[in-house]
């Protein structure tokens, strides 16, 4: 059988630097919460980065610079290109409840590599929202006078921190599940780095 | 007890090094163990790249919110990196401000003389590196007021301070001739206590609390890159607001 494209390289190049980002966000942000933890709880140290405060936040506010870029690279080719509308849309709730449905029930259907189902839509839309609010309100923290009209607009500084611990959680929910459904249809990984997969 | 510090501290700087090089590792998996200074270059590197990426964000006309007094946070909370009952008590009337550096009056200045100047007042949020943060009543003199009255030569790159204990810090003197920010002499309406830095602090609401050094003895004036007591551990410089 033939191999046909299904992942173009901006989006495989893009897609490993966010995943090399974002790991090193989520556990360097883990250091910085342990430091003044916002509920009753902190971190293992074990799977946090930079060894103590100063170490987190040096990692984090490198790794911001690679989030970033990258994931400005990735949205203007996402709307340039037509990729976000041809992979991404068109999306109902209805849809989304009846795929997330079927894959409980281990019936979700990848017959197609290029096509995404409706639960991969929602699941990959909701990733690109929590990473811009991720975005929105660490500016916010990290320029609450220089940029007040953002923090004001989660609440002021401290607002702000909720609203980036919560976007964090979403994100880490949403990468397990990605990862977890990448386990479960192996096949879609070399997908992602060669960009090829078997016609359906 | 000093010295117990000073032990601590050094641990902190191992700890440092090993965390950073764990973290490392774990990324760089299979690479030589010699990259692990490589990358500590790079977390430096980038870290002197976010000082000037924030000094170029700085707009010295934008201005900290400020908040009614109804927003003040009670109990203020004490931060340090000693408990609070190891605060050094500073006698006022002894006291003097040391000027030195690129600053042609060199006089020193007595608390008296200080209080004599125009006084400013703020309730404004301190921000803590470590995440937290607290709204505040701080008074005192404006330091760009205290910087021409002393004829400091404001094209020098840095105002740096030392304190009465073994702190010391050092900001932008773009932030420094900002409006806000403040010799403070003044907590909540009354003289600063000493967990809060008497008898003289800054209080700069563009910057985190660390670049809030309290117990200022001496300050200075200078193009030398001075650093400061976290900062040379590992907190960014310019830690801009």
């Amino acid at each position: 059988m033939a191999k046909v494209l299904v992942h173009p390289l901006t989006v495989r190049i893009t897609h490993w630097l966010n995943a090399l980002a974002v790991l090193m966000m989520v556990t360097s942000g883990w250091q910085i919460y342990n430091a003044s933890p916002l509920f009753d709880f902190s971190f293992p140290a074990s799977v946090t980065l930079g060894g103590w405060l100063a170490g987190g936040l040096q990692w984090h506010f490198a790794a911001m610079w690679l989030l970033g870029l990258n994931g400005a690279v990735y949205l203007a080719y996402g709307m340039a290109s037509g990729h976000f509308r041809r992979k991404l849309l068109p999306l109902s709730p209805r849809a989304v409840l009846r795929d997330i449905g079927a894959a409980l029930r281990g019936r979700l259907s990848h017959d197609d590599p290029a096509v995404y189902n409706a639960a991969q839509r929602a699941a990959y839309l909701a990733l690109i929202v929590c990473l811009v609010l991720l975005v929105a309100s660490g500016l916010a923290l990290w320029k609450p006078v220089q940029l007040h009209w953002l923090a004001l607009a989660f609440g002021d500084y401290e607002g702000a921190r909720y609203v980036h611990f919560f976007a964090m959680a979403a994100l880490v929910l949403i990468v397990l599940v990605h990862v977890a459904m990448v386990a479960l249809v192996p096949r879609t990984l070399p997908a992602m780095i060669s960009g090829r997969a078997r016609a359906a | 007890m000093k010295k117990l510090e000073r032990v601590e501290n050094l641990e902190r700087r191992l700890f440092l090094r090993q965390g950073l090089s764990l973290g490392a590792l774990a990324l760089l998996a299979g690479c030589e163990l010699t990259d692990r200074e490589a990358v500590q270059r790079v977390l430096w590197a980038m870290s002197r790249w976010n000082d000037r990426a924030q000094a170029w964000l700085f707009d010295s006309r934008r201005l900290a919110p400020e908040y009614p007094e109804s927003r003040i946070t009670r109990p203020f909370p004490y931060n340090g990196y000693y408990p609070e009952a190891r605060v050094p008590l500073i006698d006022g009337t002894k006291y003097r401000l040391e000027l030195a550096g690129k600053i042609r009056d060199r006089k020193p200045w007595t608390l008296a003389e200080l209080y004599a100047l125009p006084q400013v007042s703020q309730v404004t949020r301190l921000i803590c590196v470590e995440g937290w943060s607290a709204i505040g009543k701080w008074g005192g003199v404006r330091l760009s007021d205290f910087l021409q009255r002393v004829g400091a030569d404001t094209t020098a790159k840095y105002v740096g301070f030392q304190c009465a204990d073994d702190y010391y810090g050092s900001i932008d003197m773009a932030s420094a001739l900002h409006p806000q920010t403040i010799l403070a002499l003044d907590w909540d309406g009354g003289r600063l206590p000493p967990r809060y830095g008497y008898p003289l602090r800054l209080r700069i609401p563009t910057k985190l609390g660390f670049k809030n050094p309290k117990l200022i003895t001496a300050l200075f004036v200078t193009d030398q890159y001075p650093g400061g007591y976290w900062e040379d551990q590992g907190y960014n410089w310019f830690s801009g607001s």
